[in-house]
Formats: structure tokens, C-alpha cells, sequence
């Protein structure tokens, strides 16, 4: 190595995520990423949209939706948007500690989301056999909320191996831009779930 | 490192170097040989079509045996062959025209041509098993009924591709917005560059849908999913929508990076600026974004009604407009130029009227009232052949004379690249200009036989004795290729009196490091603007330091690997639960592949300013 990637508080740039041309790319590439990603939810709503009152005299979504828990679900993940905002702060500022604390909570809040979605979905399979296969309507189901929960699954995942991969050697600029694409996956995670909320379960209840 | 690379190596060393290469030079090379492996066989399933349909009730072949015939032909030509050439040239090419080093992320580029080559091959393993047979559309309603295991090969080959090519164009995007050298503005790209990111931008939003439709297609075939079984009030329209949200900005992947090569072959070779430059960027931009909007003309005769079809129908003859500006602004560029033929110019020429006869049958077909007529026939044959082989093809064509030195340091022979020109191209007008007449005759597509005395039977032989001169232009293009690799010209760097970067390097093909130090740009074609101020090259833009390069991988390989078996899994769980063995293996390994490349520090190694100082100019 003829460069040292190390970050000092004197030395330190306002953006380390971007300091480099690596973390440049990375912060685009992601970008286009999630522009991809838009469409695939997209496709998913439209299926979605199309087959939800194909119940095939199984329950609709009227019949099962209960928003308490939904509520819940979406409050998780939209306080793990905003604490994954603070790790973020706490990165700019070479905070490694603080970063590592929010990020913690962050993957602990998106946990909690994934648990209760994993309830929610025993409790329509065992209440009301409503399953993958039960009814266009439950395959469209599954298939947009469950993309969405993978999506979830994958950036806990994600999260985690970086925190312990980096546990032990501070920020650098090398992995900066690892932390910040994450934070950025998983803003896009939260958004798409505003849309499932509203889309899924609002119009589900009451449209 | 540069003695080892002048040194004559085993071929263990030189195999290892490709398998594990993040060079996108080498890279557009391993895209250039395993997207023409698939061309070959993507014909010579067309040559075997042809031959059954030589006579009237002809038995070459079983019904069968044809019906996968003419999918794979299809899958194998547009997603196996013209992509990865494509995909290969955008390679060689792209980086090199915006002076840049390599792509934003070789890692991922090696992981693309990987995924790309194992999605292939798992394909085409089907041909031993009995491959998918309801189309290369592969719409629902036919494909959850056909028997065996063919339309599974064809979801999980397809989906492992296709996330390759989805990555290639994130890259492609990266790349152009962050590596331009100093002074490349966006208005100073060369044509080829902006069709390769106005491709990735289509890349980019057409792929997910095919994603997210094989998905639903396999959780219906293999996992008892409702999404397309109308007994269970799913629905088989949504397939052909998606499958057209994608499908249609496809056509438009295949065709707007050779729209880009053109322009930089008629202006290299007219010695003229491209005319009508701003208008050719916007003109790109247009047609890609109308793309999107016209993809249910390939279902007029679905039944969307009277309004969604007159939206569609006048959305889709839209499209002519920027592409008509586009074939005057390359007339213009020869007009008053000093035109020089040679066989990358007559592809270029070749390809001019072809594809404005593929156009024009567009714009009929674009017409609902009379696609009721069109729908399903060979006309509909005709034109997508006159748009991807006179487009497509032909630009490949044109596109590997024109930068076969860049590419391999040789120039191709003049003399057969001609003879693979004139009977290619008077062998593609025999085969595919009497099928506009065979269609409006009624002659559906992908019969297996037809009748004898209803018409057909001159037209059908004409059309088989085109697909044989055809046949002869690509084996003398091969037999060109052997003869160049063993006796061809050497190349200068700059063969062609070029206008672009890419002739600006030290070498053709050029170092591995691209450029010594970033050129500095002054405006379009900036090499020409150097040479006409009598510098001959380019003035650097920095001064000259070490070169930081990305290190080689065999990770791309392995987990290109793993997802190949996960493939297996995936087709044969039906079967048999012994195969979710292969199923989780396969991806627990891609994803313990992705987890080291994500825990292993890679910074890359730096080339030291001394050892390019050693180095001659």
C-alpha cells in the first residue's frame, strides 16, 4: 500500500464516503442500483394491484389486515431509517464508536420489523389458510411483501458483516463508503415499505 | 510487469490470466469469443429452420424438435449473442473513448461476463435434456403447460444472465459519470459512448421487469403459485405486459449502441466531424425513452381496446421521427467528406437501407388496425430480421473491422471481410425480403410445415438459399479471423486516422494501464482537433505518477459457479428433494463468495512512476 487510507480528525474530509474515487463509484453505482430496484417493486405492485381481489373465495385482504401491527412494523422500520441517519452523522464526523452504537440499533430495529412480518404471516396461514398458493391473490401477496422482507433479511445481513468485518479498525476511507451504501440501501427499503403500507395494507383495509 | 507481459508464457498462465482477469480489454475479448460461441449455434439452429422449411410437408425434423429450434434460436441470438457482442465491444471501446483507466468496477464486470457465460451454459444444457420450447417470448399461458423441464432452463439461465448484463450496465453508468478524463464533458463523447450509457439507462429499467416476470413464471411452475392460473383468478395478460416492459427497451438495447458505432465509423471514415451532432445525442435519448412507452404494440391483438391501442399506435410510429433524423445526419456526414470504403464502411452502408426497410415495415406494423393482419406472420419475421441483422448484426460487423486492431493489435483482411459482406448481405435480402410477402400471404410464424401449392413453396425455397450464402459469409469471416491471428497486418495505435481517444493510446492494442497519463480533451473528436493543430497526440492532463490498478479475481468464476449449480437445484427440486442439495449449496457458496469478497480488503496495487518512466513512449 503506497497510500494510507487511515482517517485523522485533523486530516479528515467533509465526506469521507466520497473521498475517493472507489467510494465515488460505489455512491452512483448504488444510486442506479436502487433506480433498478424501482422497478422491480414497481412490476411487483402493478402484479400486485392486478390480482388483489382475485381471492378465488378464499379471504380477501378486508377479512385478515389488522393495521395495529402493520403500524407497528412501519414504525420500526422508519425509526431505523432515522437512527441509521444519525450513524451516518456520527461517520462524518469520525465518531466510530457512536457510528457503530446506531448501526446496532438500526439492524436491531429491522429485526424487530422482520420478526413481526414473520408473525404476521404464520397468523394468515394458520388462521386463515391463506397461503403462496391458496389464490392469485395470496401469491401476489407473498410475493411483493415478501420481496420486500428479503430485501430487509439481506441488509441485516449486509449490516452485520460490516460491523463485525470492521469492529476492531475504526473508519477509514476505505470503508466509509461501504457504511454509506448500506445507509443509502436502506433508506430505499423504508420507502418501498411506505408504499406497501399505504398500497397493500391502507387501501386493503379501507379502499 | 511489462517483461512478463513481452515474455512467452504457458498456456496454464494464459488460461489463469482470463479466468481471473478485471482488465475490461480482456474482459471485451472472453465477452467477443463466448457472445460468437452462441452466435454460431443461435445459426445453425437458423440454417436447420430453414432447411425443414425448404419444401412443402418437409420431416428434417420432428414438430418437436422444432418448436425448440425456434426458441432457442431466438433466446440464444438476442440474449447470448447480440448482447455479450455488444456488451464485449462497449468493453473494448467505451473506457478507452472517455480516457479512463478501466470501468467503475472491474470486479463486477469480470462477475457480469461470468454470470453472462454460466447463464448460457445452463441454457443451452437443456439441448441434452429437451430444451424450452413455447417461444423465445415464453408466455405463460403456453409455457406452464409445457411438459419436462425445458421452460425451467430457460427461467434459470435467463435469470442468471440477465443479472450479469443488469450489472454490466450499472457499471457502464458508474463509469461514464465519474471516469471521464479532464476536459470530456458529456457533449464532447464520442457517439459510441452515448449510446453505451443511454443502453445502460435502458438496461437498467427494462432488465427488472424480466427479474421480476421469471419469477412469477417460476414460483407458478415450480412452487404452485396462482399468478398465471386462471382457476385460481390469476391472470396470463400480466406475463406478456411485463414480459413487453422489458421486451420492447430490449430491441432498443440491441439496436442504439451500433446506432452510436455507426456514427463513429462514417465520420472516421467520411474524415468529417458527425453532422447533426446534438441532435443525434437527443435524438438517442428520444427513442429510449419512447421505448418505454410503446410496448403494448406486441399485443394489439390481445384485446386492450380501442383507446389503449390508438395510444400505443401512435407512441410507436413516434419513434420514426428521431430515427429518420438520425439516417439523415449520417448521409450528411458523407455528404462533401472524403469517403474512404473499406469493410467496416460497407457494413455501415449495408446496413443504411436495410434497416430503413426495417423501419418502414415498423411503422405498418406500428398501425393497429392492420397488425390484425400482420399479427403472428412471417411479415412480423421479416421485419424484426431486417432491424436486428440489418441493424445489429451488421453493426457487429462494421464494429469488429473497425476496432478488430484495438481489440487484437491486427487488422482484419480487407479482401474477406468484403467477400463475407457482399454474400451475407445478398443472403440476408434472399432469406428475409420475400418472408414480408410469404406473411402478407398468411404464412404464420413458427409452423413446423406448410402446405404444398398454397404459394409458399418458391418463397420458402428462396428463403432457405439465402440462409446458406449467409451461412458462407460467417464461415469465411472465421476462416479471416484464423488467418489474421497466424498472418495479418500489424496495427498501428492509430490504424484508421481516428478521431477518438481509444487511437490515442501508446499501442494497439494499448497498455494494460490504458493511458500513461489522462489526456486532456479540447472538444469533440479530440484527437483529430490535436492532429490538426499539428500535435499528433494528445497533451497529458497530469503530470506523471504512479497508476493505480485493481487486482485480478478468480471470486467472479466461483460464484458465477455457485449460482450455476443453485441453477441445477432450482429445475430439478420438482423432482426429486435431493436436489435442494444442489439448490442451497449452490447458493450458500455464491453468498459465502460474496461475503469473502466483502470482508477481504482488496486496495489494488499501484504501478510505480519509475517503471513507466522505463517504459518508451
Amino acid at each position: 500500500m503506497s497510500q494510507d487510507h487511515s482517517l485523522y480528525p485533523e486530516t479528515m474530509p467533509q465526506h469521507p464516503e466520497r473521498a475517493t474515487l472507489e467510494g465515488k463509484n460505489k455512491f452512483m453505482g448504488l444510486w442506479f442500483f436502487l433506480g433498478g430496484e424501482t422497478v422491480l417493486f414497481a412490476c411487483l405492485f402493478g402484479t400486485y394491484l392486478a390480482l388483489k381481489d382475485s381471492t378465488a373465495g378464499g379471504p380477501s385482504s378486508e377479512d385478515m389486515f389488522g393495521l395495529g401491527l402493520v403500524f407497528i412494523m412501519t414504525m420500526l422500520l422508519l425509526t431505523s431509517s432515522l437512527t441509521s441517519v444519525y450513524a451516518m452523522y456520527h461517520m462524518r464526523n469520525n465518531e466510530f464508536k457512536k457510528m457503530m452504537l446506531w448501526l446496532g440499533i438500526t439492524a436491531l430495529l429491522g429485526m424487530g420489523f422482520l420478526g413481526l412480518e414473520i408473525y404476521e404471516f404464520a397468523h394468515y396461514i394458520t388462521e386463515y389458510g391463506f397461503t403462496f398458493r391458496s389464490s392469485a391473490f395470496g401469491s401476489a401477496f407473498y410475493a411483493l411483501v415478501g420481496f420486500h422482507g428479503g430485501h430487509v433479511t439481506f441488509g441485516i445481513c449486509w449490516i452485520i458483516t460490516l460491523m463485525i468485518r470492521n469492529a476492531k479498525r475504526g473508519l477509514n476511507l476505505y470503508n466509509a463508503p461501504k457504511f454509506n451504501t448500506f445507509s443509502l440501501y436502506w433508506h430505499f427499503i423504508d420507502v418501498i415499505w411506505v408504499f406497501v403500507f399505504t398500497v397493500v395494507y391502507l387501501m386493503g383495509k379501507v379502499g | 510487469m511489462s517483461i512478463a507481459a513481452t515474455q512467452k508464457r504457458s498456456f496454464g498462465a494464459f488460461l489463469w490470466d482470463y479466468l481471473t482477469t478485471v482488465d475490461h480489454k480482456k474482459i471485451a475479448h472472453l465477452y467477443l469469443f463466448g457472445g460468437g460461441f452462441f452466435f454460431l449455434l443461435g445459426g445453425l439452429e437458423a440454417v436447420v429452420i430453414r432447411i425443414q422449411l425448404i419444401k412443402p410437408e418437409n420431416d428434417f425434423i420432428s414438430a418437436g424438435f422444432y418448436n425448440e429450434m425456434i426458441t432457442m434460436h431466438g433466446t440464444t441470438m438476442i440474449f447470448l449473442a447480440a448482447m455479450p457482442i455488444i456488451i464485449g465491444l462497449m468493453n473494448a471501446a467505451m473506457p478507452l473513448q472517455i480516457g479512463a483507466r478501466d470501468v467503475a468496477f472491474p470486479f463486477l464486470n469480470a462477475l457480469s461476463f461470468w454470470l453472462f457465460l454460466f447463464g448460457g451454459l445452463l441454457l443451452n444444457i437443456s439441448w441434452f435434456t429437451g430444451a424450452p420450447d413455447a417461444g423465445w417470448t415464453s408466455y405463460a399461458s403456453l409455457a406452464l403447460d409445457s411438459p419436462g423441464h425445458g421452460i425451467d432452463f430457460y427461467i434459470a439461465g435467463l435469470q442468471i444472465a440477465g443479472a450479469g448484463t443488469l450489472m454490466g450496465g450499472i457499471n457502464f453508468l458508474a463509469t461514464i459519470v465519474n471516469m471521464r478524463a479532464p476536459g470530456m464533458t458529456y457533449m464532447r463523447m464520442p457517439l459510441f459512448t452515448w449510446a453505451t450509457f443511454i443502453t445502460s439507462v435502458l438496461i437498467l429499467f427494462a432488465f427488472p421487469a424480466l427479474t421480476i416476470n421469471l419469477f412469477l413464471l417460476m414460483f407458478d411452475r415450480m412452487f404452485g403459485t396462482a399468478f398465471f392460473d386462471v382457476a385460481l383468478g390469476g391472470n396470463t395478460i400480466i406475463y406478456q405486459h411485463l414480459f413487453w416492459i422489458f421486451g420492447h427497451p430490449e430491441v432498443y438495447i440491441l439496436i442504439l449502441p451500433l446506432f452510436g458505432l455507426f456514427s463513429d465509423v462514417f465520420s472516421t471514415f467520411s474524415k468529417k466531424r458527425l453532422f447533426g451532432y446534438t441532435a443525434m445525442v437527443f435524438a438517442t435519448m428520444l427513442i429510449a425513452f419512447l421505448g418505454f412507452m410503446v410496448w403494448a404494440h406486441h399485443m394489439f391483438t390481445v384485446g386492450l381496446g380501442p383507446v389503449a391501442n390508438s395510444i400505443f399506435a401512435v407512441g410507436t410510429m413516434a419513434i420514426a421521427v428521431p430515427t429518420g433524423i438520425k439516417i439523415f445526419n449520417w448521409l450528411a456526414t458523407m455528404w462533401g467528406g472524403s469517403v474512404r470504403i473499406n469493410t467496416a464502411m460497407l457494413w455501415s452502408l449495408g446496413f443504411i437501407p436495410s434497416f430503413t426497410i426495417g423501419g418502414m415495415t415498423g411503422v405498418m406494423l406500428g398501425s393497429a388496425v392492420a397488425d390484425y393482419q400482420y399479427h403472428d406472420t412471417y411479415f412480423v419475421v421479416a421485419h424484426f430480421h431486417y432491424v436486428i441483422v440489418g441493424g445489429t448484426v451488421f453493426g457487429i460487423f462494421a464494429g469488429l473491422h473497425y476496432w478488430w486492431p484495438l481489440m487484437f493489435g491486427r487488422i482484419l483482411h480487407e479482401g474477406m471481410g468484403k467477400l463475407t459482406f457482399w454474400t451475407f448481405f445478398i443472403g440476408f435480402h434472399l432469406t428475409f425480403f420475400i418472408q414480408h410477402f410469404l406473411g402478407l400471404m398468411g404464412m404464420p410464424r413458427r409452423y413446423w410445415v406448410f402446405l404444398e401449392d398454397q404459394g409458399l413453396d418458391l418463397g420458402n425455397f428462396i428463403s432457405t438459399i439465402g440462409a446458406f450464402f449467409m451461412s458462407f459469409g460467417v464461415i469465411v469471416f472465421l476462416i479471416n479471423i484464423i488467418y489474421t491471428a497466424v498472418k495479418g497486418e500489424k496495427a498501428s495505435a492509430d490504424p484508421w486516422d481516428g478521431r477518438t481517444l481509444e487511437w490515442a493510446t501508446a499501442s494497439s492494442p494499448p497498455p494494460y494501464y490504458n493511458f500513461k497519463q489522462l489526456p486532456l480533451t479540447r472538444g469533440l473528436d479530440p484527437l483529430w482537433i490535436e492532429k490538426r493543430e499539428g500535435n499528433g497526440k494528445m497533451t497529458p492532463a497530469e503530470p506523471l505518477g504512479d497508476i493505480h490498478m485493481p487486482n485480478g479475481s478468480f471470486t467472479p468464476f466461483l460464484m458465477s459457479l455457485g449460482f450455476f449449480i443453485a441453477g441445477f437445484g432450482f429445475i430439478y427440486q420438482t423432482d426429486n428433494s435431493l436436489w435442494h442439495i444442489a439448490l442451497f449449496g449452490g447458493m450458500a457458496f455464491a453468498l459465502g463468495c460474496m461475503i469473502y469478497r466483502s470482508i477481504k480488503d482488496d486496495h489494488g496495487y499501484y504501478i510505480p512512476k519509475a517503471e513507466l518512466e522505463r517504459e518508451a513512449d
